[in-house]
């Protein structure tokens, strides 16, 4: 009785009976290969051919129509005696720097306000979101509509506030050129900011602040001793995001002053565009966008390691 | 002195009346404990003595102040949270040095501070430990510490102990006992758990629906409860509670129910009369209940059959069946029962309870 109950007991199990291909997707090392080959195409593919294609036409003297020869780093040591290249790299760390600190400081702000309890304040949420959904392309045109030096509504208002005589020229001076450009560029990335740093907030138990404002700090020691450093790890890598996207950016100022006017607004990427493809000349335009890969290399790594170390502690 | 007291206290929420008309007076020393179930108003109660809730109507001082529309940090008080409330990014000395630091002490009356009260707690070895670093019970001591070393006029604590296990809540319930005799601070300790309220309260007020129920020693609430809600909400296991109906037969009182037939002493019958005829709930505490001996009278027993059985070790739990009325009688260890045993269960006539049936005051 005992014996059979025990019998009963015993978990029927089926005979293998497995195909060819689960004996080899059995094999965990087959299974990982089969799992990673559709990312490893898309990165090879769009990415590592991409690159590798860029270093090689860099160093040679290949033209549209030319295939080229081999001729080292000369293509870089043209663009070191290159003014426009010169001007292209001081715009785009001026552009990159002075726009990263007004979108951190914007959107930690936005993020902040929205962090509070209000009223509609999903929907306010998702209004803030616009300049981030809305195709770059299409929200530059009416920016630049907007600073259009005929029809530019901004000058209308400011006009008829009575706080300027003559329309300003916002993409024509060479000055406000570039300032307009970063205007747009932080107008589109503070979203960005805004949400990921609100999520970052939101990570952060109430409970903390409540307890520092006990404790005697006021509003501000409570975001400078303990909102602050706990939201650190996630700004860094928003920050990080987006100065890789701000220094390799090319729609904005393509759309809005295709680099001019007298190059005032050349970045990285469009300097590179209007060499590589605008003048046909492919190794240059490969050598100017290749210049970019180490500075944003430094960049990259430090700011790693600073999230590692801020993780670690 | 630093007593709080608070007057006609309410609190609404989006149309929830959450703390309804709370009076309160705390005296300098004393240690009250806020005890209820989910809901019932107590935190949000503590919140507003703390300052992180707003007051809707009513007053709460603190010293001799009225604290209505001081921010939490002028009024004095160190709140202990219920999941701790550490500052992540911070050491355990920084955690209990924040708080002296923003009131700008010097260094080395706050590094003296902090030794001292990481003495009493026990926890110097962990002073240079990220809190991630330790475990629930050292979390809940660095809490405390970070409490301790303010000197503050009212300790507030939100149900410090909720997220420890078993052990450690016993441990760490009688530590902030010794430490509150010790620094005689006055303390304001909310809890759902009726044990702990009992076990640390000079006092202690039941709360249900944002309403007070009782304030009182916890004896006083354990032997004489103002109503059925603290009958049932104090003691462990709770009160048995069956509808009785009241009978006057040759000059004697008597409380009937399916199964139960009981002669009221009387002492207790003169200020039932008035509800003969009537209904009422009676009450009696699973301790007061025993299994019936020869010398028992049969007025004050009644039938049961044991349904479970829990053995604790001091005392076993008899779950009975009393006519339709499941009921809970603690007895002694060396009852010998089984399940499915009819028993007679003997009761303390000094010891029940009624309470109206509509009003559910104690009667």
């Amino acid at each position: 009785m005992v014996i059979d109950s025990v019998a009963a007991a015993r978990p029927y199990v089926a005979a293998p009976r497995r195909g060819p291909v689960t004996r080899v997707l059995e094999n965990e090392r087959w299974f990982a290969f089969f799992l990673l080959l559709p990312t490893a195409v898309l990165l090879g593919l769009f990415i590592a051919y991409p690159f590798v294609k860029g270093v090689m036409l860099a160093v040679t003297d290949a033209k549209v129509g030319v295939p080229g020869n081999f001729v080292g780093l000369q293509n870089f040591a043209v663009l070191m005696n290159d003014s426009i290249f010169r001007i292209a790299v001081w715009n785009t760390i001026l552009y990159t720097a002075v726009t990263t600190v007004f979108k951190l400081a914007l959107g930690l702000w936005l993020a902040l306000l929205l962090n509070r309890h209000f009223r509609a304040k999903a929907l306010t949420r998702a209004f803030i979101l616009l300049p981030f959904i809305i195709p770059t392309v299409l929200s530059t045109f009416a920016w630049k509509w907007m600073f259009d030096p005929t029809f530019s509504v901004i000058n209308w208002t400011l006009f008829h506030l009575g706080i300027i005589r003559t329309r300003i020229n916002w993409l024509g001076d060479p000055q406000l050129a570039l300032i307009s450009v970063m205007i747009v560029n932080v107008w589109r990335g503070v979203p960005f900011y805004a949400i990921s740093l609100l999520a970052g907030l939101q990570t952060i138990n109430p409970e903390l602040a409540e307890a520092a404002a006990i404790d005697g700090a006021r509003p501000w020691q409570r975001f400078r001793y303990i909102t602050w450093p706990l939201l650190l790890p996630v700004t860094m890598v928003v920050v990080l995001f987006s100065v890789i996207q701000t220094f390799a950016d090319f729609q904005l100022v393509y759309i809005l002053t295709g680099g001019g006017p007298a190059n005032a607004t050349q970045l990285f990427a469009t300097y590179a565009y209007q060499v590589g493809v605008g003048t046909g000349l492919l190794s240059e335009g490969a050598a100017i966008s290749l210049a970019m890969f180490p500075v944003l290399l430094i960049v990259v790594v430090v700011q790693l390691l600073y999230i590692r170390r801020v993780e670690t502690h | 002195m630093s007593r709080v007291i608070i007057r006609n206290l309410n609190k609404r929420f989006d149309g929830v009346h959450a703390v309804k008309d709370v009076n309160l007076e705390i005296h300098d020393k004393e240690f009250v404990v806020l005890v209820g179930p989910s809901g019932c108003g107590k935190t949000t109660t503590l919140r507003m003595v703390a300052g992180l809730e707003t007051i809707t109507s009513g007053e709460i001082l603190i010293g001799d102040r009225i604290v209505n529309e001081l921010p939490p940090m002028d009024r004095d008080i160190a709140m202990v949270f219920q999941n701790y409330a550490l500052y992540p990014h911070m050491s355990v000395y920084d955690n209990m040095a924040f708080g002296l630091k923003m009131r700008g002490f010097d260094r080395t009356e706050i590094a003296s501070r902090v030794k001292a009260a990481a003495e009493i707690l026990g926890i110097e070895e962990q002073l240079q430990r990220k809190p991630r670093q330790l475990s629930g019970g050292q979390r809940q001591r660095v809490a405390l510490g970070r409490a301790i070393v303010r000197h503050p006029q009212v300790f507030l604590f939100d149900e410090p102990l909720s997220n420890l296990d078993a052990k450690l809540r016993i441990q760490m319930r009688v530590e902030i006992k010794k430490i509150h005799d010790r620094l005689g601070t006055t303390a304001i300790y909310v809890t759902h758990d009726q044990v702990e309220a009992m076990t640390l309260g000079d006092r202690v007020v039941v709360m249900k629906d944002g309403l007070v129920q009782q304030v009182g020693e916890p004896l006083e609430l354990y032997n004489e409860p103002a109503n059925r809600f603290v009958a049932g909400f104090i003691g462990s296991p709770a009160m048995n509670f069956a509808t009785v109906e009241m009978a006057d037969t040759d000059g004697a009182l008597w409380a009937r129910h399916e199964g139960i037939r009981l002669k009221l002493p009387a002492a207790i019958a003169d200020r039932l009369r008035q509800h003969v005829g009537g209904k009422v709930t009676l009450g009696i505490r699973p301790e007061d209940l025993r299994v019936a001996s020869g010398s028992d009278t049969a007025d004050l027993s009644f039938d049961a059959v044991v349904e479970v059985i829990e053995k604790l070790g001091s005392q076993i739990l008899l779950d009975v069946r009393v006519g339709p009325n499941m009921m809970v009688a603690a007895v002694e260890p060396t009852v010998k029962a089984k399940v499915h045993d009819r028993l007679r269960l003997a009761l303390n006539p000094d010891r029940l309870y009624f309470f109206d049936r509509v009003s559910q005051a104690a009667i």
